[in-house]
Order: C-alpha cells, then sequence, then structure tokens
C-alpha cells in the first residue's frame, strides 16, 4: 500500500516538474520575443541572404582596374527645342553614350545606350546633378553590363532634380587587369590585427607580473601563520604612508640631483657605469652571505648605512638610465629612419623607467619602514613588561587608527569633493582613533592578531570586487583617462589580468603540497625563503598555464575592446558594420578567427612543452 | 642534553595529542619514539622545532626553552635541529643540488638565497653530503625522478647540511621497502655515532628499534606508556604499548 502511494506522490511530483519547467520555458520565449514569423518573412531572409553573401567575400584581394567612363548630356524638365538643338553631337572616336530623348521630367524614364566601352564589362551608370560634367557627386545604384562588342543599352529612371542647365549621365565601366593584389582593407585590417596581438601581449605581461605577488596575499594556507603582536600591526600602518613619502621625497631629490649629469651623453653614461656598480659593491659588503653569530650593534649600524647608501646609488642609477634611454631613443629614432621605431622603444622604455622609479621607491621605502617598525614592535612587545606593552598599544593603535581613517577620508573626498575638513578628515580621524583605543584596551598585551587573514580576506576582497567589472566597462574608463587607443585597452586588460589571474593563481598557491613547505620552514628558514625554495618550484606549471589561458582570452578580449575605443581591430570591425561595409567587416572577422584559431594551437603546444 | 617536561598539545577542536609528556635525552643518544599511528610520534617531534606550537610544556635544549624562544629566535634555533620526513617532502621540480642547498637557508643570507645564490663552500659541502649519502652522481636531476630510498638520501643530506646538533627523523623508513629501510637507518646511526649527532626517530618496526637504538621510549595516545631498553620490551610492555589485540610480527 504504502509504496503505491509513494509512486503516486513520485509521479505527481515529476509531473509538476516537467509543468513548472515547461513555465518557465514559455517566460522566456515571451522575454526574449521569440518570433518566428519574422523570420518568414520574404523581406528579411532576402536581406539575410545579402548579408551572408557578402559576409562570404571577405575583402582580401582586389584586381588593379583601368576604366573608361563617359558623360552624356540630359535636360529634366525639357528646355526649347533651342537649347536642346545646341548640345553637342557625342566624339564617336572613344566611349560614347546617347540618350533618347535627351530631356525628361523628373523622375521620368529615358534609354541610355552605350558604344565603344570595354567588353563584357560593368560598372556604374549614374546622374551627374549640376551642370558640370565633371562634378564627382553622382546619384542612383544602377549598374550596366556591356556585350562583346562593348555596347550596353539601358532604361535609366531620371531623379527628382529639376534645373534650367544641362545635367548629366555618366558611366564608368571598369575591368580587371593582370593578377589580384591585396586590397586596402587587407593592409588596414592587418596592420590592426597586429596592434590587437600585441596589445594582448602587454596586457598579459604586465598582468601576470602584478598578479603573482598578489597572488601570494590571496592563498590563505600561506596568510593563515601571519600573527603579529598589536604594537607590530599599528607600527607597521605607520610605516606605510610616512616611508611611501619620504621614498617619493627622496626619490625627487636624487632625480633632481642627477639633472645636470643627464644633459651630456658622456657623463650620463659614466654615470649608468659606475652607478651600479657602486651600489653593487656597497650591498656585497653590507650583505656577507653567511654568518654564524649575529653581528654586533656597531657593524649593523654601519651595514644599514651602506645599503642606504646602495638605495640611493642604485636609485641614482635608474634615473641615469632613463635618461640615457630616452636621449638614446631620440636621436636613434632619427638615425634608424625605418627602424625608427626601436628608437621610439627605447625613448619609451626610458620615460616609463623615469615614471615608474618613484613610485617604485616611494613603494620600497614604505615596505621598508613598515616592515622595520614592525620589527621592532614585535621585539618591544617580547621583551617589554605587561604593562608598558598595554601603554605602548594604546598609544600606537590610536595612532595607526586615525593615520589610516584618515587617509581613507581622503581618498573619499578625492572621489566625491566634499570638501568639508571636519566631516573627510577629523571625523574619521577621530573614529579611528577611539577604534584602536578600543582594540588595544581589548587585546591582551602579549596576545598577537591574525593581521595575515585580515591581509588575505582585504585582497579577496578587492580581488573579486574588480573581477567582476568587464575589461570592456574598464576600458570605458580608460578611455577618458589616457584618451582613445591601444594604450586605454592595454591598462584595461592589463588591469582585468591582474585581478583575474592573481585569483587563479593564489589557488593554486592553496593547492601546493604542505610537505616542502614544511621541510623548508624546519631548515631555520625565514617566510620569504620558504616562499622561494618551497612553494614557487610547486607553483611554476599551473603558473604558466594559466597565463597562457590568459593570453588566450586577452587576445581575444582585444578584438572587441577597439568596440569601445580601446583600441586594436574592434575599432574597424565596429566602423564597418556600421557602415554596413560587409565585405571589409567580414575580413576582419577572418583575421580574428585566424588570430585566436592559431593563439590556440601555440599556447597548447608551449603548455605541452613547458609543462 | 634535550629535556622535554609536561609537554601537552591539545589541538584546534580539542584532540589531544600529546599529554604531560616527560623525558630526557642524553647528548649523542639514539632513541626511538615508537606507538601506534596516531599516538603522537609525530606531533612530538614537530614540537621540539615547533613546527607545531605546543599548548602547555616546556622544551629544553642545553638548558635554552624552545618554548619560550621568539619567532626569530626559533630561526636560530631551527637550523641546528635537521628533520626527515616519512615522505622526504623534497621539492620535487628543484634540483637534488638546489633541495641540499635548502637545508643551509638558515644560514646564509637571506637577501641572497633569494636570488639563489648560495656561498661557494656551501655548494662544495652539498656536493659532499651527497657523496656521503652515496648519490653525487644525482645532484642535477630533479628531485622527482629519484627512487624513494635516493629521496630520502637526499632529505638525509638536506639535514645534514644544518650542521645539525640533533636530528628529529619522522618514520623516515615507513614507506620504504625493508632493504632500503637499513640502509637509510645505517645513515642515520653513522651520523648518530661518527658525528655525535643526538637522534630522535619514530619507527614503526620493532626489529629497527633493536637494532638501531640506544633507548626507546613510547607512545600511547599522547602519554608516555613505556621508556627504557629495546630489550626491555617484552609482551606484556608490548600488549601495554600497543593494545591487547596486538600481535608481535617482527
Amino acid at each position: 500500500m504504502k509504496t503505491k502511494r509513494a509512486l503516486i506522490w513520485k509521479s505527481l511530483r515529476t509531473g509538476l516538474l516537467t509543468v513548472l519547467v515547461l513555465l518557465i520555458f514559455a517566460y522566456g520565449f515571451q522575454i526574449t520575443k521569440v518570433n518566428l514569423t519574422e523570420l518568414r518573412s520574404e523581406q528579411r531572409q532576402e536581406s539575410l541572404t545579402r548579408v551572408i553573401r557578402t559576409l562570404a567575400r571577405p575583402d582580401l584581394f582586389a584586381f588593379p582596374q583601368e576604366e573608361l567612363a563617359a558623360t552624356a548630356p540630359v535636360f529634366l524638365p525639357c528646355p526649347g527645342t533651342q537649347a536642346l538643338a545646341a548640345l553637342p553631337a557625342p566624339d564617336t572616336s572613344g566611349p560614347y553614350m546617347l540618350i533618347t530623348p535627351a530631356c525628361a521630367d523628373p523622375k521620368g524614364s529615358v534609354q541610355i545606350e552605350g558604344f565603344n566601352f570595354y567588353p563584357n564589362a560593368a560598372g556604374p551608370l549614374r546622374f551627374v546633378p549640376g551642370s558640370d560634367s565633371a562634378n564627382p557627386v553622382t546619384l542612383g545604384n544602377d549598374v550596366v553590363r556591356t556585350d562583346a562588342q562593348g555596347h550596353f543599352l539601358a532604361a535609366f529612371v531620371l531623379p527628382d532634380r529639376p534645373s534650367e542647365d544641362v545635367q548629366y549621365v555618366r558611366a564608368i565601366i571598369r575591368r580587371n587587369v593582370g593578377l589580384p593584389q591585396l586590397s586596402e582593407t587587407a593592409y588596414s585590417t592587418w596592420d590592426k590585427i597586429v596592434e590587437t596581438v600585441f596589445l594582448a601581449l602587454l596586457a598579459t605581461v604586465i598582468g601576470t607580473a602584478l598578479a603573482i605577488p598578489l597572488s601570494f596575499m590571496a592563498a590563505r594556507n600561506l596568510m593563515v601563520s601571519v600573527r603579529s603582536p598589536l604594537a607590530s600591526i599599528s607600527l607597521s600602518l605607520l610605516g606605510w604612508p610616512a616611508g611611501i613619502v619620504i621614498g617619493f621625497l627622496v626619490a625627487r631629490w636624487v632625480g633632481a640631483l642627477g639633472q645636470p649629469l643627464a644633459s651630456s651623453l658622456l657623463a650620463n653614461f659614466a654615470a649608468v657605469v659606475v652607478a651600479p656598480l657602486g651600489a653593487w659593491q656597497a650591498m656585497r659588503w653590507a650583505l656577507p652571505p653567511e654568518e654564524l653569530t649575529p653581528p654586533g650593534k656597531g657593524t649593523r649600524l654601519a651595514r644599514s648605512l651602506v645599503m642606504a647608501l646602495a638605495a640611493l646609488l642604485a636609485l641614482f642609477a635608474l634615473f641615469q638610465l632613463a635618461a640615457l634611454a630616452m636621449s638614446l631613443g631620440s636621436r636613434l629614432e632619427d638615425i634608424l629612419t625605418s627602424f625608427g621605431f626601436l628608437g621610439g622603444f627605447l625613448f619609451q622604455l626610458g620615460e616609463i623607467v623615469r615614471l615608474i622609479t618613484p613610485v617604485l621607491a616611494a613603494l620600497a621605502a614604505g615596505g621598508l619602514l613598515s616592515s622595520k617598525l614592525a620589527q621592532l614592535g614585535q621585539r618591544f612587545s617580547e621583551r617589554a613588561s605587561a604593562p608598558w606593552v598595554k601603554a605602548f598599544n594604546l598609544l600606537v593603535a590610536t595612532a595607526a587608527g586615525a593615520t589610516v581613517m584618515g587617509l581613507l577620508g581622503l581618498m573619499i573626498d578625492l572621489l566625491y569633493q566634499v570638501g568639508v575638513p571636519s566631516f573627510t578628515l577629523w571625523i574619521p580621524m577621530a573614529v579611528g582613533a577611539v577604534g584602536g583605543l578600543v582594540l588595544a584596551a581589548m587585546v591582551k598585551p602579549k596576545d598577537t592578531l591574525p593581521n595575515g587573514l585580515i591581509i588575505y580576506s582585504i585582497t579577496r576582497t578587492i580581488l573579486n570586487g574588480t573581477r567582476s567589472i568587464e575589461a570592456l566597462v574598464m576600458a570605458i574608463v580608460f578611455v577618458i583617462a589616457v584618451g582613445i587607443g591601444p594604450f586605454a585597452g592595454v591598462l584595461a586588460l592589463g588591469l582585468h589580468t591582474i585581478v583575474s589571474l592573481a585569483k587563479l593563481y593564489s589557488e593554486q598557491v592553496e593547492s601546493i603540497l604542505p610537505g616542502p613547505l614544511e621541510a623548508v620552514e624546519a631548515t631555520g628558514a625565514n617566510r620569504l625563503q620558504t616562499i622561494i625554495y618551497a612553494v614557487v618550484p610547486q607553483i611554476v606549471p599551473p603558473y604558466i598555464s594559466y597565463t597562457m589561458y590568459r593570453w588566450d582570452i586577452n587576445v581575444r578580449m582585444s578584438t572587441i575592446i577597439g568596440f569601445v575605443g580601446g583600441g586594436g581591430i574592434g575599432f574597424l570591425l565596429q566602423q564597418n558594420i556600421n557602415l554596413l561595409n560587409y565585405r571589409a567587416a567580414a575580413a576582419q572577422m577572418l583575421a580574428i578567427a585566424v588570430v585566436v584559431a592559431a593563439m590556440d594551437y601555440i599556447s597548447s603546444y608551449l603548455r605541452q612543452r613547458v609543462v | 642534553m634535550l629535556q622535554v617536561i609536561n609537554l601537552t598539545k591539545i589541538y584546534e577542536g580539542g584532540t589531544k595529542a600529546l599529554d604531560r609528556v616527560t623525558f630526557e635525552v642524553p647528548d649523542g643518544q639514539f632513541l626511538a619514539v615508537i606507538g601506534l599511528s596516531g599516538s603522537g610520534k609525530s606531533t612530538l617531534l614537530r614540537c621540539i622545532n615547533r613546527l607545531v606550537e605546543p599548548t602547555e610544556g616546556q622544551i629544553l635544549w642545553n638548558g635554552e626553552d624552545i618554548t619560550a624562544a621568539t619567532p626569530e629566535e626559533m630561526l636560530r634555533i631551527r637550523r641546528r635541529f635537521g628533520m626527515v620526513f616519512q615522505h622526504f617532502n623534497l621539492v620535487h621540480r628543484s634540483s637534488v643540488l638546489t633541495n641540499v642547498l635548502a637545508g643551509r637557508l638558515g644560514y646564509v643570507n637571506p637577501a641572497w638565497s633569494l636570488l639563489n645564490r648560495f656561498p661557494r663552500q656551501d655548494v662544495e659541502k652539498a656536493m659532499q653530503q651527497l657523496e656521503r649519502v652515496g648519490i653525487a652522481d644525482k645532484a642535477d636531476q630533479r628531485a622527482d625522478e629519484l627512487s624513494g630510498g635516493q629521496q630520502q638520501r637526499v632529505g638525509i643530506a638536506r639535514a645534514l647540511m644544518q650542521d645539525p646538533e640533533m636530528i628529529l627523523a619522522d618514520e623516515p623508513v615507513a614507506s620504504l621497502d625493508p632493504v632500503l629501510a637499513h640502509s637509510i637507518m645505517k645513515h642515520l646511526e653513522e651520523i648518530n655515532q661518527q658525528d655525535g649527532v643526538t637522534v630522535l626517530c619514530s619507527l614503526h618496526f620493532l626489529d629497527i628499534v633493536h637494532r638501531y637504538a640506544d633507548r626507546v621510549i613510547a607512545l600511547n595516545e599522547g602519554q608516555l606508556v613505556f621508556e627504557g631498553l629495546p630489550t626491555e620490551i617484552d609482551d606484556q610492555k608490548f600488549k601495554d604499548i600497543y593494545g591487547r589485540e596486538a600481535e608481535r610480527v617482527g
């Protein structure tokens, strides 16, 4: 009995489910406006066939052509017999046309007969408005075809263009000569597809370089064990902005210092050679390869000073290198003529180095100061007695909270231009200070906080948030920032690559074998050494394979990023579609297909070889 | 001398892996740690170099309190304890030489090691260690191209690079066949006897314990249930350590 009821219940459920699915699909049809009668309409079918036929003939090759043109006079409406009689007789030595009658009402029909054209050729037959027979503007869409004697006869409907003066009808009969050659469209498509491929390449390289460090921060297994006492975290938070400011100022100072040298090519070159050598020697001295006993205070101080000197020298060298590359590049651009782009490239590289160096210096100084302060905080928390640590915690946590919130407030002010300092600066600072104070009051002085997990969560949130914005949308923003062109596309695709690769990479880091990690840690290696020796070798193959995959995606994306002005072939494609120039559009689609397929093939081949 | 005093480890979730374990290891001793799987042997070894944070208790090495060391001090302490693992824990895609050199990471300057630059004497030393365990010819091969026994030798060479005062061996022969097991144990024995390195080695097979160990401690559910000479393990002691249903096979 029971089984029967269960069976009925089951079939009832299946029935209900079926009805539900049907309902969903019916609604879906309604929403997406599925309309098959439209498909059957003759007009639609006709235009569809036309478009498909044009698409099937991509505009890649064209014959060089020669042409014969002739014009014949016509009046509309008919003037007096005098004017008609004054018309000259056609010159019958070359191609000529006769129009009968030689006048008609606007929209009237005439017979046009042509002689002495190329045999078995075709071309447009069009009305030339105005009284100038050489007027390039023509009206109409007629095409005539000559017979074996180079003669044609066509009925022609005149347009509604009445005039007192004589007007003309022009026929141009063209024929192909010689072998087909690449068309204009083929050339412009080639230009743009090269741009597309390089756009994808640059975006992938930039994205990969920046995604790697981010991926470590977004890997739970690496970050979960990072814990620090509150004093250390607060001091490192304070160290970042202070270090960034200091680094930026120092970089500017060093940059200005090297300016005079950059004006002379020789001095510049000497500086590029000498400064890195000096930095290298200083580093060699300050970083002994191996030490069994920890050095004394004096030695450590001397080493830190020499390291600072080395850093300044390195900074100086970078600026000099940038200046050298720029001046050499601009000279080479003139000398190399057709290979001038190499000089231009050198110049751009120099410019990039010059722009990036202060940023790098600022970040490095921020990181360095923050980590040194964090170390200090850690030592203090370990060695000082609990009440002292507590007092110190209260102090630095308050300061750190105020700083972080104040900076956030400044950022909000930058975005929304509130312009009320009490609202965007003082209140957030007060909130941050109170927050820090409360946190410091709650935390036991010697406890450690999971700052690794906090960094992990923040990184993940930013990655996920940014990843959900399509590269196409980012491109719109970057087009506004840097103007229409491939550079905007590079930036947009690069940013999207960073965030999505960082996510994919971090998942690979999370799935590495823990054993080697444990073994390297057991040798007394620090965190960074553990990452380099136990994590990196394990993630190389998946990193390569994801990078290839992304490069694939970037090539595909870069073909459409031009739709919003991001450069690449998309711009041409969209233009040609909008101009209804389907043959050219077909050429570009073909190019995209070829490139994407080739990329697919190459990347799978490389993946097999490398991984 | 290693002194372990009232060592307790409770994992998150409440599993008590070690329960007030107290014992001492004099310098130069070969101490075997036996017990069933899950009895706390691995946790004990990992507590000693603090790969696992002990919950309570003290570990003293020559009088220095390891449990109280700061993270920075811990790096200097760890480099004096070589560790050998059941699954070798080599970095598969790195060369054998790089794997051995990794044992030196606690000594070298971090900045240079990040660029994969090791002092020449370290590279020479790594080759010597590989020679010592008999696989110098494999130095340039990838670690995962080696057989299990060879991989464990690389693991031992890596531990030797640390100039260890003590070797913690976590079931070093459990995934090897008996012949290889003895050859690996002989290497450990040689290091113990020639270099005077203290060895703490967790083991499964009693015949190996009899053959190599100076002294034995036994764990059962985190508690120390036996401490003495290998020959003292009679049938009664055996049942205490491994449970009533256990039968001696080796």
